[in-house]
């Protein structure tokens, strides 16, 4: 996977709390692979109307959109299912980094493993980017190693867990890390059969 | 002498392989389902070449995607049943055990795991879904995963965590009647917030939990991620070892008894502390509904929508307009004046025998007004009840007695609910659009599901003891 260090891009502000993976893509859209691209499923109910047709009240529809990396959104983003592919058309629509004051637990880390950062913000900063975006799709830059934000003159600071900063910066891949400790992981294993032997099939 | 201990401490314990510097823990995975909706997962494995390491521990289970008014792929959406036949080719490919459309013991895999007894004490189990916390009822770390790891989970059997905070909540007093553990579970994350249990395990205790019967608590451990927490436990019980004592899946002989001695052993020390403890005095609580498009957005049968004019805090009074609006809904109505469309009595949440017995049982106060579909758990909960009776009570009540899976709590398999339709639903999700596009979803207890179908709006169920009438 790419590090993820710095970025500086357009950023759209979704005014919206709650904005569960069932909306992020909806069900029927999961049955596609992954090779068709996800990003047009993304918040697909809410950028289309029944016919199709673009929702031009909606902020990702407008045209100055069209280069957004960043998403601002209020609180609990992402809750709901374990639905990676929340994380896809995100990620295939373009979208690097997602601020908000919290995230559903699975989504955050769907998120880290396709290097997405998902940057937590105190809720008053949030309101503070908002207000500072203010409908505009001003361009945001993101510092991982400083955990910094800053859209114009505001500067806010950004939480994330060590761990997956770590994996972020370094664009590591939890597969290949594991395989490392296959020696580690065969003791286990041989010890815990012989102390759970009900268990062994 | 050990420190004390939580049932959560004890389990994760039993599974740490090791720590790295971060505090990140690699733990052994006992369980892994997998589902149709995992061709995401097997798909990375198949990119990197890689073999599953331990097939043995996998179980592979059709249920998000079939159909249910058949038992076969003939005459299905071609895209859906090239997604059912993924799995099982994947399941033969790596040789994992398939509980396919056909097979006997067909059904949802939060319903089918704890029914065969695969689900046990002390095991540590994970699938590519979010209401996987409800194997903690029978006192497991059980949680959802993501396409990446499940592909980590299938070539390593292990899988990396932080481990979480702890938060117990404790429900004592007596349940009223009309007050089920779905009513428990929407209550606290009214109260709490869909997002307050985040960053925790949570483990259910108190009196009630003890009177609970096992379908109960599952429900309950399955709403744990509707209020942000990634697992929910229970500890086990003399009622819980005697129901996997006679499961096919569990061990037999001398191994039950050495696995029984563990088990009993599995629970938090009296000591034990958590970092956050809420306490819930059930007999304050009524038969509780959704009325928004966030399970948090849940009341008491009895109140009326939220006025977002009467709301200080403004993102919150927009979030509520919002939700009113998408639900079709206006400030201050009585949530009994609500009309419905259609009912759905089915899900992980609500489609096993106790649930189906307690809809058949309002049924027999008459019809339904609306149409609507029931869905049994699984092949086993379809039997069961279909030997009591239970299929008639419904068909003559005017409902589609279906087959077991996901059905309308998802709609993937084209069970939807549609546009702009309201719907009183016993799953476990209330997002916009979760049971078909522009769906409005009500999300209630299978009692309180069938009686807003007699009545063909929203009601109390507590009138029925009220009219005396049986
Ligand atoms: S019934 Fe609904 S919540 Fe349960 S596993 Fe299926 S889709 Fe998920």
């Amino acid at each position: 996977m790419e590090p993820f260090i710095t970025m500086t891009a357009p950023t759209c502000a979704l005014d919206m709390a709650n904005i569960d993976t069932d909306q992020l893509i909806p069900a029927r859209f999961m049955k596609e692979p992954r090779s068709v691209g996800y990003g047009q499923f993304l918040l697909y109910d809410l950028r289309f109307d029944d016919q199709g047709q673009p929702k031009t009240n909606y902020a990702l529809n407008d045209p100055k959109a069209q280069n957004v990396q960043i998403v601002l959104a209020r609180r609990n983003f992402g809750a709901g299912s374990s639905r990676e592919a929340a994380v896809y058309a995100l990620v295939d629509y373009g979208i690097r980094c997602v601020i908000a004051p919290s995230f559903g637990d699975i989504f955050s880390s769907n998120a880290i493993n396709n290097g997405l950062l998902p940057a937590i913000v105190e809720e008053a900063d949030c309101d503070r980017l908002f207000d500072q975006l203010n409908g505009s799709f001003q361009e945001a830059s993101v510092d991982l190693t400083a955990q910094t934000i800053s859209v114009g003159a505001l500067r806010v600071s950004f939480d994330i867990r060590a761990v997956w900063k770590k994996k972020l910066l370094n664009g590591w891949d939890d597969i290949d890390l594991t395989m490392q400790e296959k020696t580690e992981i065969n003791r286990f294993q041989n010890a815990y059969f012989s102390r759970f032997n009900w268990l062994n099939r | 002498m050990s420190s004390p201990q939580t049932l959560f401490d004890k389990v994760w314990q039993a599974h740490e392989i090791k720590q790295d510097d971060t505090g990140q823990s690699l733990l052994w995975v006992d369980r892994h389902f997998v589902h149709e909706g995992s061709f995401h997962g097997f798909a990375k494995l198949a990119e990197r070449n890689l073999p599953l390491a331990r097939p043995e521990q996998t179980l592979a289970i059709a249920d998000h995607y079939v159909p249910t008014r058949a038992r076969t792929l003939d005459g299905m959406n071609e895209k859906v049943a090239a997604v059912i036949r993924t799995l099982q080719d994947n399941a033969q490919k790596h040789d994992v055990e398939l509980i396919g459309l056909e097979s006997y013991d067909q059904g949802i895999v939060h319903v089918v795991g704890p029914e065969l007894g695969f689900t046990q004490p002390g095991l540590l189990m994970v699938c590519g879904d979010s209401h996987t916390a409800t194997h903690g009822a029978f006192g497991a770390i059980a949680f959802g995963i993501g396409a990446s790891e499940v592909a980590h989970v299938l070539a390593t059997q292990t899988i990396w965590q932080t481990k979480p905070k702890q938060l117990r909540i404790s429900f004592n007093g007596k349940l009223p009647f009309g007050v089920t553990a779905k009513d428990m579970a929407l209550h606290w994350i009214a109260k709490y917030g869909a997002d307050f249990a985040r960053g925790y395990a949570i483990e259910y205790a108190g009196n009630v939990i003890e009177e609970l019967s096992l379908e109960a608590r599952l429900t309950l451990c399955n709403l744990s991620i509707e209020g942000g927490g990634r697992m929910g436990l229970i500890a086990p019980d003399e009622k819980l070892i005697e129901f996997l004592a006679n499961c096919a899946r569990t061990p037999k002989g001398d191994l039950l008894e050495i696995a029984k001695e563990y088990w009993r052993r599995l629970k938090s020390d009296d000591d034990a502390t958590f970092d956050q403890e809420i306490e819930i005095d059930v007999s304050q609580i009524a038969p509780t509904i959704t009325w928004g498009v966030s399970p948090e957005e849940a009341l008491g049968v009895d109140a009326c929508t939220p006025d977002p004019a009467k709301e200080k805090d403004s993102a919150k009074a927009r979030q509520i307009a919002d939700s009113l609006a998408y639900m079709g809904l206006s400030a201050g109505q009585p949530l009994q004046e609500i009309a419905i469309d259609r009912i759905f009595i089915g899900s992980c949440t609500n489609a096993r025998i106790d649930d189906l017995r307690a809809a058949a049982e309002v049924f027999k106060q008459g019809p339904s007004k609306v149409p609507g579909i029931v869905s049994p758990g699984s092949n086993a909960v379809k039997r069961q009840a279909e030997a009591e009776g239970l299929d008639k009570i419904f068909k003559s009540a005017g409902l589609d007695w279906v087959e077991s899976g996901c059905s309308m709590c998802v709609g993937m398999n084209g069970d939807i609910v549609a546009p702009g339709e309201r719907c009183a639903s016993t799953s476990n999700r209330n997002f916009k659009g979760r049971q078909g596009p522009g769906s409005r979803t009500h999300l209630m207890s299978p009692a309180m599901v069938s009686w807003a179908a007699i009545h063909g709006h929203i009601a109390d169920i507590r009138h029925l003891t009220n009219t005396g009438s049986h």
